[in-house]
């Protein structure tokens, strides 16, 4: 076996011996089926759509997604593991990916497990089933992006809470980035290219379009380049730590 | 092989490891000694492949750790200070996910498996959770860690620090067992276990080396080495005669419980002389001591001398 799923293993066996993966997993779903029916109006619009739904996903991860991926390395290096782990025969990058793949597929079993309200929906009206799968895809994506973020972050500290509070500050900055609010606070001072730009980075842009079942390639690509930006910038940090 | 050529690590600007070039051949253990925070871990992390030296090289088994860490770690077992371990894992979930991240081929993966948790008498605890276990048994699942996948070079930093008498024992036995082919780094603190396993010990204080020989050269340096030591009621005469035997340098008496020590002078042996001596007295000693020497005097002596040096070397920037 791969020093890669090795990592992973252990770290997804280590979700399910802790009571963390419980409790998220039941967190998770109760509020994303309560958030569904009563902020998100999900019979009051009397549409056959998931868009209550995934609508909620954004602000559903800012919360959670860091509640994960804070131990990551945190814990690592505040119990010595690191150590232990960083002497065994593989590279940062094989580590790092061990632990964002475990993550990822735990977000990924999470959200599978949402499955009831698809069939709701189903047995409702006769939903786009295209447009949801792309919904599901595109929550998945930004999930990985959210936990890229946290597994970055969770290495440049020993402290779990330092950790959860930069990764949720990132990540609320990163969906807001695109709200009207924001742009035009900038409008002003800044030119309009770079407001332009200031757009295109929000989370939230990107995720809409594929979740109303556009699935442009720049959408997909903003997700894998974030996700692997900041895996890369998570590799260096351990990297800079050995050396500090 | 383990060898470091001018290994130096900065914290800062405290030099933690400076310039530490030390060579550790197959067959030989090498106890690693030092006060705490002389940079015995920090040498080690840096050979380990998780600390990067600030200058200079570290190769295991004649791979450079900066360039071909992967091929130097595969030849390293290493017992980290602490022996840390994923403490919600049980004891047999541990030691398989060893087994997968090196790599170990299943069947001989699993004879080795066997083997090991048998030496290290861990079968009892194999499903246990790691955090319910005592310090001793940690370090051994530590150990059991470090030669699962049975390496030619051992790096084990305190590998008795917290257990007991015979755990020690039984530690110290598997590191004679693994001694002969292999190459064996230890850092400790405890002088007893430099004689009961070490053929070498390099003493290092503030990062420097300062001594490198064998235990007993090193107790040669002690100026108990070739005493004689003897417990005698009464023999407050013959202490007089004692100084006047031309082999003797000096006596000293215990103030506790009266134990006398007899100093030779330099090259001098003064066990017969002393004895003659004593039984022409008619004098009745209950036990009489050859001293070897005493290693924790050396250790001090070096250790301290260095720090006082240091510390003159601050007054004068100061003054």
């Amino acid at each position: 076996m791969s020093p890669i799923a090795a990592v992973m293993r252990r770290e997804l066996r280590s979700y399910f011996v802790t009571p963390v993966a419980y409790v998220f997993l039941v967190i998770f779903l109760v509020l994303a089926g309560t958030l569904t029916f009563y902020a998100g109006d999900f019979y009051e619009r009397e549409q056959a759509d998931l868009q209550p739904f995934f609508v909620m996903h954004p602000w559903l991860y800012l919360i959670l997604v860091p509640a994960i991926t804070m131990r990551m390395w945190a814990e690592e290096a505040k119990g010595g593991t690191l150590e232990l782990l960083l002497t065994l025969p593989l590279t940062l990058w094989q580590a790092m990916l061990g632990k964002f793949l475990a993550a990822w597929l735990f977000i990924g079993l999470a959200l599978g497990l949402t499955f009831p309200i698809w069939i709701t929906v189903d047995y409702l009206g006769a939903p786009d089933n295209g447009v949801i799968a792309a919904g599901y895809l595109g929550s998945w994506l930004m999930a990985g992006t959210f936990i890229a973020i946290g597994a970055c972050l969770s290495a440049l500290t020993r402290s779990q809470v330092v950790a959860f509070i930069l990764t949720a500050l990132v990540c609320v900055l990163l969906i807001l980035a695109g709200q009207p609010q924001v742009l035009d606070f900038f409008q002003g001072a800044l030119p309009r290219k770079l407001v332009h730009a200031i757009a295109h980075l929000s989370m939230l842009q990107h995720f809409d379009a594929i979740s109303r079942g556009v699935l442009d390639v720049r959408d997909l690509l903003y997700f894998l380049i974030s996700m692997i930006g900041w895996l890369i910038a998570g590799v260096l940090l351990l990297d800079l730590k050995r050396t500090r | 092989m383990i060898e470091t050529d001018q290994l130096t690590r900065c914290y800062g600007h405290l030099t933690a490891v400076d310039a530490l070039s030390i060579r550790v051949e197959p067959g030989q253990v090498l106890g690693l000694l030092g006060p705490n925070g002389a940079g015995k871990s920090t040498a080690m992390r840096m050979i380990a492949g998780f600390l990067i030296p600030t200058s200079g090289t570290a190769r295991v088994c004649g791979y450079d750790v900066a360039r071909e860490p992967l091929k130097a770690k595969r030849a390293l077992g290493y017992l980290p200070e602490g022996a840390p371990s994923y403490g919600e894992m049980t004891v047999r979930e541990f030691l398989q996910f060893i087994v997968r991240m090196r790599g170990l081929k299943a069947d001989a993966a699993y004879r080795r498996f066997d083997e090991v948790v048998q030496r290290l008498q861990l079968e009892d605890v194999l499903g246990l959770c790691i955090d319910t276990l005592s310090k001793g048994l940690r370090r051994r699942v530590g150990l059991a860690q470090a030669i699962l996948h049975d390496p030619p070079v051992l790096m084990l930093d305190e590998p008795t620090d917290g257990l007991d008498p015979n755990q020690k024992h039984a530690v110290r036995q598997l590191i004679d067992t693994m001694a002969r082919e292999r190459t064996i780094l230890i850092s400790t603190h405890l002088l007893e276990e430099v004689h009961a396993l070490c053929n070498r010990v390099v003493i290092i204080a503030r990062g420097k080396l300062l001594a490198d020989a064998t235990p007993a050269e090193l107790e040669q340096r002690s100026r108990y080495h070739g005493a004689v030591s003897f417990s005698a009621p009464g023999s407050g005469m013959s202490q007089e005669m004692l100084g006047r035997l031309p082999q003797v340098a000096s006596i000293e008496v215990d103030p506790l419980d009266g134990r006398i020590t007899v100093f030779p002078k330099v090259g001098e042996r003064i066990l017969e002389p002393v004895e003659r001596l004593l039984r022409e007295q008619g004098l009745e000693v209950s036990e009489i001591q050859l001293e070897r020497g005493r290693l924790d005097e050396v250790f001090r002596q070096i250790t301290t001398q260095e720090t006082d040096g240091a510390r003159d070397a601050v007054a004068g920037v100061n003054a």
